[in-house]
């Protein structure tokens, strides 16, 4: 059995506890925690204000994250905006370009996997501005195809707002395909990355994207930092949703004016510490190698699902998922039972409907168990867990369920 | 008995797939309400039917985990015949009892006493309780 040779930069784990709930959150290596420790203790300087060499220093670093983050996903580092989370960051979208740029009857072209984040903030400015969300078909057992997008996009659709993979199947959509698409019809495209980055190299020239959400701490990075990308052009056209402190210009009792992109979306005080947490966690996943931790987990992966595939009473609604997310139950038991007992087992998983309610509605169930393997996991990670999956589900049958 | 013994006990198993009372009436005389547990899925209906201060009758349609739905179950089983104010405190002292807090101990919870394993799942304690807030609002 390969060895696990990163899991001892995760100081979260230890003997007893089977962390595979990496859909949700990642666990941190110490190479992130000591660059947000450095910060807290070293440095605790606001960024863009002080004139004394720790402000200088911090300044430099949140800039230097900054140009990690455009070089990870091959943007400019202007149009790289730091946020609170893919949430925000969607978020900002709908609020700065959804509500300036639909009028009635426009259409938003979206599908029943989304996250809520990814789709609630549509619904919203439809509802504000009597325009309409579509939804693309999905192919069984829940994919988006360029097929399905092709029929349901029309000259009113305005924005597609799609994810590059689902938080709860974990396919890849095929993003490039439709964004040519969708630009033959003159609407943008926001993709909803956070499930991405993660497991492979996103280049967003090359998929055209309009704009591109994705968080910090489902990739080895820190809560409270995510990232906004978008195209320059398109940043240059809307407004910043938040004003205060750093983002203005010219303040007078009457008016004021704001500074370009990034900044302009930038304003009060960022998440500094954080911002450097994800220069750090980007630092770690390159010097490993995104390939190399996909094939690692790849192998894993599949080894789990050969042995769980078949089991006579789970049900699983991603089969051969392209991102190691595997989403299931156990046959007539209610997710959060099953939870209490991986919980009491010591095994971290995720039961309920992930934040995405449409794409359960769409299988018709009520919630399902949703893990991750991810780069920390080992066989004997994956031995328990398929071991502990088999006595729940003689557990809950003796139960009576 | 383990922590998972204790809290998947069988009076509970029992509840779970007979559930007491269960569908709705469409009479206006009873007083309703719905809450639903967003992250979990859970959907829970309770309608009371009072007169002269006393709980002549209640309905419920529970979906989600075993918990919730035994809860809703046995809850319309000890507090049909109550009178209100009885009803209220009986509420209170479970609620209190599965959120691990004090709770006045001469109050007979009858078989509600079996979630009494739920202290130790904190993450279940929603489960256990959703019925019984629903059914507190329809006293109001």
């Amino acid at each position: 059995m390969e060895k696990n040779n990163w899991k001892q930069d995760f100081p979260q784990q230890d003997d007893n506890f089977y962390y595979f709930d990496s859909a949700a959150t990642s666990l941190k290596p110490n190479s992130v925690i000591e660059k947000v420790n450095y910060y807290n203790r070293e440095l605790s300087s606001n960024i863009n204000r002080g004139m004394y060499d720790k402000s200088q220093k911090a300044t430099e670093l949140y800039e230097e994250a900054r140009q990690k983050v455009a070089n990870f996903i091959n943007a400019n580092e202007n149009e790289v905006i730091f946020t609170r989370g893919t949430t925000a960051s969607l978020n900002l979208v709908a609020r700065a370009y959804g509500l300036e740029n639909i009028a009635e009857n426009d259409e938003v072209l979206t599908t029943e996997l989304e996250h809520h984040s990814s789709i609630l903030p549509w619904i919203n400015v439809a509802s504000k501005k009597k325009a309409k969300i579509k939804y693309i078909d999905l192919k069984k057992p829940g994919k988006i195809t360029v097929e399905a997008f092709k029929k349901a996009i029309t000259d009113k659709t305005k924005v597609v707002a799609i994810n590059y993979v689902s938080n709860v199947l974990g396919y890849i959509t095929p993003i490039k395909e439709i964004v040519e698409i969708a630009h033959k019809y003159n609407a943008i495209v926001v993709v909803d990355g956070a499930q991405a980055v993660q497991h492979f190299s996103v280049d967003v020239k090359n998929l055209d994207v309009d704009f591109f959400a994705f968080s910090g701490h489902k990739m080895l990075g820190p809560t409270g930092i995510g990232v906004l990308y978008g195209k320059e052009s398109l940043l240059d056209k809307i407004n910043p949703i938040e004003f205060g402190g750093d983002m203005s210009l010219d303040v007078n009792k009457e008016s004021f004016g704001w500074k370009v992109s990034p900044t302009k979306f930038e304003a009060g005080t960022m998440p500094i510490a954080e911002a450097i947490g994800l220069k750090a966690a980007i630092d770690y996943l390159e010097s490993v190698g995104l390939e190399k931790i996909e094939a690692y987990t790849k192998k894993l992966y599949n080894y789990f699902y050969k042995q769980v595939k078949d089991l006579e009473d789970i049900i699983i609604y991603n089969p051969n998922s392209d991102t190691n997310i595997f989403t299931f139950n156990i046959k007539n038991v209610p997710s959060h039972d099953a939870i209490s007992y991986f919980a009491e087992k010591n095994i971290a998983l995720r039961a309920g409907q992930h934040c995405a309610k449409l794409i359960h509605d769409h299988l018709k169930i009520n919630s399902s168990l949703r893990g991750n393997i991810f780069i920390y996991n080992s066989y004997q990670d994956v031995d328990y867990l398929i071991k502990t999956i088999k006595e729940a589900i003689s557990y809950f049958k003796n139960l009576g369920f | 008995m383990s922590n998972l013994d204790n809290l998947y006990r069988e009076i509970i198993m029992e509840h779970y797939k007979n559930p007491r009372n269960h569908g709705l009436v469409d009479n206006s005389d009873y007083k309703s309400n719905r809450i639903k547990n967003p992250s979990c899925g859970d959907d829970i209906t309770i309608q009371t039917l009072v007169e002269d201060g006393k709980i002549k009758d209640i309905k419920q349609e529970a979906t989600g985990c075993s918990i919730s739905v035994a809860s809703a179950s046995v809850l319309t089983e000890i507090m049909i015949g109550k009178t209100v104010e009885e009803a209220k405190e009986i509420v209170n002292a479970y609620l209190n009892m599965v959120t691990d807090k004090e709770y006045n101990q001469t109050i007979d919870l009858e078989e509600a006493s079996v979630f009494s394993g739920v202290k130790k799942f904190p993450a279940r304690i929603k489960c256990a309780s959703i019925a019984w807030v629903a059914f507190k609002d329809t006293l109001e």
